[in-house]
C-alpha cells in the first residue's frame, strides 16, 4: 500500500495551551522563559508577541525592552513533550500510528497509509484536522506527503498545498530551504556560508561529496525526506507483543504440572488473540528452571488459529522435550508470528467439506508437528511432459493448479523413483518386448501400446530420449517399459522398467 | 399363499436386523448410505451398502497388486471425494504417482501425501487422520499392523466416519486384524474391443476374502474409463481365447 504521513506542526504549541488555560491573555503578549546560565531566555513566544519583533532564544530582558507590556511566564522542561504526548493520544481517532517529533518537539507525525478514505479523502481529512484543532484553540500547519520528512518539511515551509501527492514530495521538497531537512544549526549555518539556500542546489550533488563535506547524518536526513531511507516511526501507544507470562509459587516438574501452565497462558493469549481477530502462527514456550537454564519448546501452525485446544494438542506433543530438572518457575509463552483470523461463518449444518476445512489443517498441524513439515507433500499438475517432472510440490495447502491435470497419455498408477535396469527381447526398430526379465522373472508381453517418445529437457540435463511402451504380460500385469535411446549398432540403448499400471 | 410368504420374509428380514445388532453392526445414518458404484460387490456388504464408516484392508504382496490395489481404492476413492472432500495417503515407501490418479476421476491436489521414515510414525498418523472429520478417506500403506492397533484404527473411524483403506504388504499375518472388509486385487488381462490391437481398460481380479456380517466373493470389475464395471464371469471365459490368439498372433 502507498505509505502516507502526516506532519501536524503546532506554530504556538505553549501560547496555544496557556491562552486557552488563560483566555485573558488573548490580547497581551506573552513568551515563555526559562533560566539559563543565570539570565532568562525566551523559549517560546505568543502571536502578538512575535508581532512585535520578539523571537525565540532572546533574552527576557532585552524582549520587556522591546515591548513594554510583554508578560513573561516561567516555563517547565518538559512541558511541550507532555503535552504532545496528550494530543496525540487524541489523534489516535486519525491514524493508529502516531508519534511524537523528537526532533523540533512542537509537531506530531502520523502515519495515515489507508486511513483518509474514512473522512472522505485527504484533503477532507486534512480539513477535518485543522477544524478540530482550530475549534480547541491550536494553529496548527498540516502537510502530507510519501515520507515522513517531507511531510515535516512542508508543513513548516511549505507555501503552496500541504497535500503533496504520491510521488511528487521530491519535486516539493527542491525548492524548500535547508531547514526543511531536520538538520542540526551547525549544519545549516555551514549550507548557509556555502550558498546552499534551497534544496535543489545541493539534492543533486554527488553523495560522496556530500558526505565528505557535511557527514552521514546529513545525507540520512536527506535520504529519510526523499523516501529512500526508510523512518521508523517510535507509536505514542506501542503495539503490544503477544506474550503472556506465568510465575509459578512451587517450581514445576511434572508433566501435569507443565500442561496446565500451558492450558492457562494458551486461555489468557487466546483471549487477546480473539479480540484483536488474530491468529498463532508460531509459538515459543519458554521454562526458566531454577538453577537458571531456560527451556523451550516451539510449535508452527499452518494457518493462524486462537483455538486453545488446538495449540495445547501441538504443545503436547513437544512436552517431552522440556527438562524441567529442578523444576519450572516461570513460563513465558510468546507469539512471534501471528496472522489474521478469517473467523468461518458457524455453519448449522456441516459445512462443505475440502482442504480448508479446519479439522484438516488442526490434523496437518499436528503431523508437522510430530514428524516435521517436510513429510507433507501436495502435488500439483506441471505442464511437463518429462514423467518425474509433470508434476510438482505445492507451496501451501491453498494453492490452486494453474493447469487441468492431463489424461491424454497413460501415466502409470505405481511410478518407481529410478527407473530399475531390465533385460529385453524386442524386435527392431521400433517393436515392443517380446519378453522381458525383471528382478528375474520373465515376462512374455501379450499386447503393448506405444511407443510414446518423450524428450528429454536438453535445457536441464544432458542424456537419451526415451520411448515408453505400455505393455501387459500374459497374467494381465500392466508395465510401463522405456528404451533410452535409438536403436543403433555402435549406441548403446537401455531398456528400462519405469513404473507399474493398475 | 402369497400373503403368508411375504409374512414370513419379513420376518426372517427382521431376524436378520436383529441379528446384525446383536453382533455389533450399527446402521449407518441415512446420508452415510449410497451407491459408490461397485456394483453387485455392494451387496456382499452387510445391508447391501458398501460401509463408509469402517477399515478396508488390502493384501499387496506383490507390486503389480499394489499397482492394482491403488488402481481400485481410487476408483473408489472418486465417489468418496466426490463433495470435494480431501484424503491422507500415509506411507513410508510411497510409490503412487499422483499425475496417475486422474484416469480414475479422482483430483490429485485434494490428496495430502505423509511420507515418513518408520512404521510407527505412519500408524500415529493414521490414528491421527482417521479421527479427523473433515476428511473422506485415509489410504495408509503398512506392513505390520497387529490386533491391538487395528483396533483402535476401528475405533477411530467408527466415530469419526472417515473410511479407511490400509494396503498390508505382508501376506501371512492377515488373520489378525479386526477390519471389516479384506480384499485382494490382482490384475487381468485387459480386453479391447474387437480385438483391437494394445492395452483395453485395467481389469481386476477382486477377490473380497473376509466380510464382516456380509458374504465374501470373487469378482471380476473393469474400470471402464469413468466408473467401475462389473465383467460377467462367463464373459470374461468367453473372452479368454481371443486372448491367446492375440498372444501368439
Amino acid at each position: 500500500m502507498q505509505k502516507r504521513f502526516v506532519s501536524i506542526w503546532f506554530c504556538h504549541l505553549l501560547a496555544d495551551w496557556q491562552l486557552i488555560r488563560r483566555p485573558e491573555l488573548a490580547a497581551v503578549p506573552f513568551v515563555f522563559a526559562a533560566a539559563d546560565h543565570g539570565r532568562k531566555i525566551i523559549t517560546s513566544v505568543s502571536q502578538l508577541a512575535h508581532e512585535a519583533g520578539i523571537e525565540k532564544g532572546m533574552r527576557a530582558a532585552d524582549a520587556k525592552a522591546i515591548c513594554a507590556g510583554l508578560e513573561i511566564l516561567d516555563d517547565k522542561p518538559g512541558r511541550p513533550a507532555q503535552l504532545l504526548r496528550g494530543l496525540g493520544d487524541w489523534c489516535i481517532r486519525y491514524a493508529p500510528i502516531v508519534s511524537i517529533d523528537e526532533f523540533g518537539m512542537d509537531s506530531l507525525l502520523l502515519d495515515v497509509s489507508g486511513c483518509t478514505h474514512l473522512w472522505g479523502g485527504e484533503r477532507e481529512y486534512i480539513k477535518e484536522i485543522i477544524t478540530k484543532f482550530k475549534s480547541k484553540g491550536y494553529t496548527v500547519r498540516l502537510a502530507m506527503a510519501d515520507t515522513t520528512g517531507a511531510a515535516w518539511a512542508v508543513s513548516r515551509w511549505g507555501k503552496r498545498t500541504p497535500l503533496i501527492q504520491p510521488g511528487g514530495h521530491t519535486e516539493a521538497l527542491l525548492s524548500l530551504p535547508p531547514e526543511a531537512l531536520r538538520l542540526d544549526d551547525a549544519l545549516i549555518m555551514k549550507l548557509r556560508k556555502l550558498g546552499f539556500s534551497q534544496i535543489k542546489t545541493f539534492i543533486g550533488m554527488p553523495r560522496s561529496v556530500l558526505r565528505r563535506r557535511f557527514g552521514e547524518a546529513f545525507l540520512l536526513r536527506l535520504a529519510q525526506a526523499i523516501g529512500t531511507e526508510e523512518e521508523v516511526l517510535t507509536p505514542l501507544q506501542p503495539v503490544l507483543p503477544f506474550q503472556e507470562r506465568l510465575s509459578c509459587l512451587e517450581p514445576i516438574k511434572t508433566r501435569t504440572g507443565i500442561e496446565i501452565a500451558i492450558t492457562k497462558l494458551l486461555e489468557c493469549m487466546c483471549k487477546r488473540l480473539q479480540e484483536e481477530g488474530k491468529g498463532l502462527r508460531t509459538g515459543i514456550l519458554t521454562g526458566h528452571r531454577i538453577d537458571g537454564k531456560m527451556v523451550q519448546i516451539a510449535i508452527g501452525t499452518s494457518a493462524a488459529t486462537h483455538s486453545v485446544s488446538h495449540l495445547f494438542k501441538l504443545f503436547q506433543l513437544k512436552i517431552d522435550q522440556i527438562k524441567p530438572g529442578l523444576g519450572i518457575e516461570l513460563f513465558i509463552l510468546d507469539a512471534p508470528k501471528t496472522g489474521d483470523v478469517e473467523v468461518p461463518q458457524g455453519a448449522m449444518w456441516t459445512a462443505t467439506p475440502g482442504l480448508d476445512d479446519q479439522s484438516v489443517t488442526q490434523l496437518l498441524d499436528r503431523v508437522a508437528g510430530k514428524v516435521g513439515a517436510s513429510a507433507i507433500h501436495r502435488y500439483l499438475p506441471a505442464t511437463r511432459y518429462w514423467p518425474e517432472r509433470s508434476i510438482k510440490g505445492a507451496v501451501s495447502l491453498s494453492e490452486k493448479p494453474v493447469a487441468d491435470w492431463s489424461t491424454s497419455r497413460p501415466r502409470p498408477t505405481e511410478l518407481l523413483r529410478q527407473p530399475d535396469p531390465i533385460e529385453v527381447m524386442a524386435l527392431i526398430p521400433d517393436h515392443p518386448p517380446k519378453f522381458f526379465i525383471y528382478k528375474g522373472v520373465q515376462h512374455q508381453v501379450a499386447k503393448a501400446d506405444g511407443p510414446e517418445r518423450i524428450e528429454r529437457e536438453w535445457w536441464l540435463d544432458e542424456g537419451e530420449h526415451r520411448d515408453y511402451y505400455q505393455v501387459e504380460d500374459d497374467k494381465g500385469q500392466r508395465y510401463w517399459l522405456f528404451r533410452s535411446g535409438h536403436y543403433g549398432v555402435e549406441k548403446k540403448y537401455k531398456w528400462f522398467i519405469h513404473g507399474f499400471f493398475a | 399363499m402369497p400373503g403368508v410368504m411375504e409374512a414370513k420374509r419379513d420376518l426372517i428380514h427382521r431376524l436378520q436386523q436383529d441379528i446384525l445388532q446383536w453382533q455389533g453392526y450399527k446402521t449407518t445414518s441415512a446420508s452415510a448410505c449410497g451407491k459408490i458404484g461397485l456394483g453387485t460387490i455392494e451387496s456382499a456388504f452387510p445391508g447391501g451398502v458398501f460401509p463408509k464408516r469402517a477399515i478396508h484392508e488390502f493384501i499387496t504382496v506383490i507390486p503389480e497388486d499394489a499397482a492394482a490395489s491403488d488402481g481400485f481404492i481410487a476408483g473408489v476413492l472418486a465417489s468418496l471425494m466426490e463433495d470435494g472432500a480431501a484424503c491422507v495417503w500415509v506411507s513410508t515407501s510411497r510409490r503412487l504417482f499422483p499425475a496417475s490418479l486422474s484416469t480414475f476421476n479422482v483430483a490429485p491436489e485434494r490428496i495430502i501425501f505423509i511420507d515418513v521414515n518408520t512404521e510407527r510414525e505412519a500408524l500415529w498418523i493414521t490414528e491421527e487422520a482417521l479421527k479427523c472429520e473433515g476428511l473422506a478417506a485415509v489410504v495408509a500403506e503398512l506392513n505390520e499392523i497387529s490386533l491391538i492397533e487395528s483396533r483402535r484404527l476401528q475405533l477411530a473411524v467408527e466415530s469419526s466416519g472417515v473410511t479407511g483403506f490400509i494396503l498390508r504388504k505382508d501376506g501371512r499375518k492377515t488373520a489378525s486384524t479386526v477390519a471389516t472388509a479384506r480384499w485382494q486385487i490382482s490384475p487381468l488381462p485387459s480386453v479391447t474391443e474387437e480385438g483391437m490391437p494394445g492395452l483395453g481398460f485395467p481389469r481386476w481380479q477382486v477377490d473380497l476374502l473376509k466380510v464382516r456380517n456380509g458374504n465374501p466373493g470373487s469378482y471380476v470389475m473393469e474400470w471402464a474409463g469413468d466408473r467401475f464395471e462389473e465383467i460377467e464371469q462367463s464373459r470374461k471365459y468367453e473372452t479368454l481365447p481371443e486372448q491367446e490368439g492375440l498372444k501368439f498372433g
